[in-house]
């Protein structure tokens, strides 16, 4: 089996399994079986949100190799785009029907988000390592503190959008009804993201992702990931790839912000601080950097986890840093590891033990 | 590959333009590589000072020297990983002032690492692969959606990255980590690699470096059979005076920075400047 239909099999299963996924909740919802409870039912958009974040920062951190911290200032953008885009739909143009205003709402995220990225991709990646990381931190830090002073209305019977940020100290006066009101957030908007959808767009991530990786621009990304001095040398523009990494990333977090705004009945740009950056690296580190599969299974238990630990909510942070730890020394452990390659291709794993003996006596 | 490939003994080394000497075949042809009083500059160091040296279309080159001498430097200021503080390259007749390592490297200079720099998490064939990154192209929109152009570009990668792999009888370890070889392997996978990008002037830092004397053999008739097959000029820094003196056209000797030294192999070996840098003056009898 070459490594080509090797990848392929291996985003045909990732896709496959998510599909999977996806039916058994459906049938469990349609059935009313017991472990679909309220609250997890509840959850079902948000875990499709943070499936496409970690996807999406593992193409940053995993494949691209640059370590960056400030992911959840682009699902701000995206969210609050979403929300400003999908309530003026609503509210301002009357437009009926949920399904096409999240459409283009998720389309305005995606753009905004992307242009962010592009933005702050351009002086950010320029640097290297820890200061990529520190600097991606402050940019996350800067759009949360941005949105927070921003204010949207929307005049229902014109349909007119009015913007300001608040400079200073007075509150903006803006004619219409309130979108968004600085630090109190955005309230009211229209709640069009569905679990159907979601699946749609977590399915819609990891053929981006997955083709994106096994085609000519991701390997020029892991290559310079790998050594960079080497691939300038091979003639590869590292600022090119480099860049495209970023914002494909980017715009894809935009992607499950509007996911999650539009799912939510309140936001606040305080939601979008460092601490979720971090929380979404802790979903990449833990299912393994660079293991787009083990993104979304980390992703899913992590959202589910401290809901289910709310019931003793004292503990419940202790619970699941002593989770995490058992998780990494699992993951890490050589048995459980063979035990992976084993399942993941037997026929495959079989033939590189061959040709390695062969290595051995060129 | 074992048989004996027919080497340079019968070249003759002529005068170009005035210090430079090229291959009599190359003498009409416009010259590769011409560097001129190229020199830098490190701090109150002057690494390289005063280099000159023209490669034509189809010569071995070699370019020795005692540890420290400045060779792997020359390399870096050939393909632009240093601006020179003094002189200019020509690469082909282009002048690469100001240029940076990738555009230098697009006008057809391709290198490998003393120290091996190979993509070490990526297969051996996707090293190939991304030497062939700007000869078989398909943009990020085609890779994504998988249009027409994507398999047919593939193909033509895959195709050709075995091509170039069955040269060094690598084809069967395409689906192998790159990391994982054995240093030998390693050491040629990045020549496959260098070729791939289709370069008119191939740059080979220490090629021989961990081989041994058979293995050495082969190397020096792959070169051999690499610049006749690719019709390109091959520059390499060694240590195995066997393989440099076996293969290289015309050799230039440097010495602290500069050129000691330049001729044909013969010339090498009898000249006493070369032979007092390598062993120190020779005191009493030993003349």
């Amino acid at each position: 089996m070459s490594t080509k239909t090797k990848n392929m099999l291996t985003t045909l299963l990732t896709l496959g399994m998510t599909a999977l996924a996806f039916l058994l909740c459906q049938l469990a919802i349609v059935n009313d079986w017991s472990w679909m409870t309220s609250t997890l039912k509840g959850q079902l958009v948000n875990i499709c949100a943070w499936i496409i974040m970690a996807v999406s920062l593992n193409l940053v951190v995993g494949i691209s190799g640059e370590l960056s911290l400030g992911h959840a200032g682009f699902m701000s953008l995206g969210a609050f785009s979403a929300i400003i885009v999908g309530s003026w739909l609503k509210r301002g143009m009357g437009m009926e029907s949920g399904e096409l205003r999240f459409v283009i709402a998720a389309l305005s995220a995606v753009l905004v988000a992307g242009i962010g990225g592009f933005l702050i991709g351009i002086p950010v990646l320029r640097l290297k390592g820890d200061y990529l990381a520190i600097v991606t931190l402050a940019f996350g830090q800067i759009i949360s503190n941005v949105l927070r002073l921003l204010y949207v209305t929307v005049d229902t019977d014109t349909g007119s959008l009015a913007m300001a940020l608040k400079i200073g100290s007075g509150t903006p006066k803006l004619p219409g009804k309130d979108i968004i009101k600085g630090a109190q957030g955005a309230s009211r908007m229209p709640q069009d993201a569905t679990f159907v959808i979601g699946f749609i767009l977590v399915m819609l991530t990891l053929l981006i992702v997955l083709n994106l990786n096994n085609s000519r621009s991701g390997r020029a990304i892991r290559a310079i990931r790998d050594n960079r001095i080497a691939a300038e040398a091979m003639g590869l523009r590292v600022t090119k790839y480099k860049l495209m990494a970023f914002v494909t990333g980017s715009a894809l977090a935009g992607l499950a912000g509007a996911l999650y705004g539009l799912n939510q009945s309140s936001l606040q740009a305080t939601f979008f601080e460092y601490n979720k950056s971090i929380e979404v690296l802790v979903y990449v580190v833990l299912g393994g950097i660079g293991n787009i599969w083990g993104s979304i299974i980390s992703a899913t238990t992590l959202t589910i986890l401290p809901e289910m630990l709310r019931s003793f909510s004292e503990y419940r942070m202790l619970i699941y840093a002593i989770v995490l730890i058992l998780v990494m020394l699992a993951t890490n452990n050589p048995v459980i590891k063979g035990w992976f390659r084993m399942v993941s291709g037997r026929i495959s794993d079989r033939r590189n033990r061959k040709t390695g003996k062969k290595e051995a006596r060129p | 590959m074992t048989q004996s490939v027919k080497r340079h003994s019968e070249t003759v080394m002529v005068p170009f333009p005035s210090d430079a000497i090229v291959p009599a075949r190359d003498l009409g042809k416009r010259p590769v590589l011409e560097a001129r009083h190229l020199g830098i500059q490190f701090g109150g160091l002057k690494a390289v000072d005063d280099f000159n040296l023209t490669v034509g279309p189809t010569e071995i080159a070699g370019l020795i020297g005692p540890n420290g001498a400045g060779k792997t430097t020359v390399f870096n200021l050939l393909t632009k990983v240093y601006e020179p503080t003094q002189g200019t390259v020509l690469l082909d007749g282009h002048d690469t002032k100001g240029l940076d390592v990738t555009h230098t490297a697009r006008l057809g200079v391709a290198r490998t690492f003393q120290n091996i720099r190979l993509f070490d998490k990526m297969t051996v064939e996707e090293n190939v692969r991304i030497g062939l990154h700007n000869k078989i192209q398909y943009g990020m929109v085609s890779g994504i959606l998988r249009l027409p152009g994507y398999w047919k570009k593939e193909r033509q990668q895959h195709e050709r990255a075995m091509e170039l792999l069955r040269i060094f009888n690598m084809q069967d370890q395409a689906d192998a980590v790159s990391g994982s070889l054995p240093y030998g392997a390693q050491r040629r996978l990045e020549i496959l690699r260098a070729l791939a990008t289709e370069p008119k002037l191939l740059l080979l830092d220490e090629p021989a470096a961990g081989m041994n004397p058979h293995e050495t053999e082969e190397l020096m008739d792959t070169i051999i059979r690499i610049r006749d097959q690719f019709q390109i000029a091959i520059m390499l820094i060694e240590h195995d005076m066997r393989l440099v003196m076996g293969i290289c056209e015309g050799i230039c000797v440097l010495n602290f920075g500069q050129i000691i030294a330049k001729g044909t192999a013969e010339e090498i070996q009898n000249n006493p400047v070369v032979v007092e840098a390598y062993l120190g003056k020779q005191k009493g009898a030993g003349e």
